[in-house]
């Protein structure tokens, strides 16, 4: 499926921190460099403040980095004259906490922004709605709120929200991480077929066998760094950096 | 005790046009222009308050605290006696007690507008801008639609609050509940007869609001 040719996201010295009050700064992320090619899923796994969420907020700059490019289909997002609002219906996201939309039906959470960036008319909109509901199990609740929905059923809501507007890359969140066990595996299960298709997909994630089994690479970050990045195999089975077989020998078990 | 109530009645029977018609309708009018004008202002206020330009939002946070600071009364005052000076044209007391009561309540509620969209989780904003919403599109189909939840109760409050504050616009005699009541007490010398009649109006109009806003409040709730 990955098209080595085509990059999607590359980011050049990317780094950001944080104030931590007072003077002190805490970095976050401390120079990556890193190329997402076209139709890869690559899933970022290491220890909770590593840096993992920061790096996938900042290439929708839901962060604004502090230095460094970041380019999405060779256009440089974090150059200050370009419409940011356009470039991110490029890059769908989802998050640990759904944030999907309380006070609008589970039908109206899809087609709300598709017709207000006039992307679709209100007829494309809710057609495309319709085939995404029933894609993921959600038809007959498209009239509910989504406080009558499960944990499970509200992120899979959230991921047709974001795909609703043709998005050429998704960006996953610990989209699981929230869940309660018995749901993990029908979020995990709409994610794997999404990235069956090609999408391109970015999926920071705590589930290890998830990440085994879909991605085309994984990249293991630790203390604002990537410190390694490989196929599933090289980095489950033969991890080269210490710090890697450090942290799955604490995670697998 | 029967002295009392046939008081009431007689006054009633005498003066209940300026009591229920002058009196409620210049309350009501007062009330609604300053609920009008104190949330538009008010989500001004707010806005300059969260504005990027710091000048502007200095200017809100400063505004806010005086007019909290100060008595509602000596603001009166200064509406009525200190800005004709200053803008140099004289407009009527009722005028400038809207206008100072307008400001008055702006203040407050943008206080009320500030802690009922704080109180909408970040997430919202963060999931609409990641759709590709500028910030006002995210605020107007996001973020206060969710918020009206959180601020109707207090909002309720507050026009209650304003109803009542009215009165005090009596002092200038513009025409109010209160003013029918100095009125009326000084043909008829009865005091406590015509606060009880007053007392009763009020109440009965703050009761039906908060009545209304109840129900608007189930309303939205539904929703849930």
């Amino acid at each position: 499926m990955t098209d080595k040719k085509t990059e999607m996201i590359r980011t050049e010295g990317l780094k950001k921190s944080f104030l931590l009050g007072g003077k002190e700064k805490l970095d976050v992320l401390k120079g990556i460099d890193e190329t997402i090619f076209k139709g890869e899923a690559v899933t970022i796994i290491g220890p909770s403040g590593g840096g993992k969420s920061t790096f996938l907020r900042c290439l929708n700059l839901l962060e604004t980095p502090d230095a460094g490019h970041i380019f999405v289909e060779g256009v440089e997002i974090t150059d200050k004259k370009i419409n940011i609002d356009l470039h991110r219906q490029k890059l769908g996201m989802v998050f640990q906490h759904f944030n999907v939309f309380p006070h609008m039906t589970v039908r109206q959470n899809i087609t709300m922004a598709p017709v207000l960036l006039k992307k679709k008319t209100q007829k494309e909109a809710d057609a495309a709605a319709d085939d995404l509901l029933k894609k993921v199990g959600l038809f007959s609740k498209q009239d509910e709120h989504p406080s009558r929905l499960s944990g499970g059923q509200k992120q899979r809501l959230a991921i047709v929200r974001a795909l609703a507007m043709n998005p050429d890359i998704m960006l996953f969140d610990e989209p699981t991480s929230a869940l309660d066990p018995e749901m993990v595996g029908e979020v995990l299960d709409v994610i794997k077929s999404l990235v069956r298709s090609g999408m391109t997909s970015v999926i920071v994630t705590h589930e290890m066998g998830f990440a085994k089994e879909m991605s085309d690479r994984v990249l293991f970050m630790d203390d604002g760094q990537i410190l390694e990045s490989g196929t599933p195999d090289e980095l489950f089975n033969h991890p080269k950096n210490p710090r890697t077989g450090d942290f799955l020998s604490k995670v697998l078990y | 005790m029967t002295g009392f109530f046939t008081n009431i009645i007689k006054i009633l029977d005498k003066y209940w046009y300026v009591f229920l018609v002058t009196g409620v309708s210049y309350t009501l009018i007062l009330a609604v222009i300053t609920v009008l004008f104190g949330s538009a202002i008010g989500l001004v206020i707010y806005f300059a308050r969260q504005s990027k330009i710091r000048p502007l939002s200095w200017i809100a946070v400063a505004f806010v605290e005086v007019i909290r600071g100060t008595p509602m009364l000596l603001q009166l005052y200064v509406g009525v006696f200190l800005v004709p000076k200053i803008i140099g044209i004289n407009v009527s007391d009722f005028v400038s007690v809207a206008v100072a009561l307008a400001l008055n309540s702006a203040a407050y509620v943008s206080e009320v507008f500030r802690s009922g969209i704080e109180a909408v989780d970040r997430g919202q904003m963060e999931a609409a801008r990641t759709l590709g919403l500028s910030y006002g599109q995210a605020m107007k189909k996001v973020v206060f639609p969710q918020a009206v939840k959180n601020i109707l109760p207090a909002l309720g409050n507050e026009f209650i609050m304003i109803v009542k504050d009215t009165s005090l616009a009596s002092t200038f005699f513009v025409g109010d509940i209160m003013t029918s009541y100095l009125k009326v007490r000084g043909n008829t010398f009865l005091t406590f007869e015509c606060l009880t009649i007053v007392a009763v109006i009020y109440f009965m109009l703050t009761f039906i609001l908060s009545k209304l806003l109840g129900a608007a409040e189930k309303r939205l709730k539904a929703n849930d």
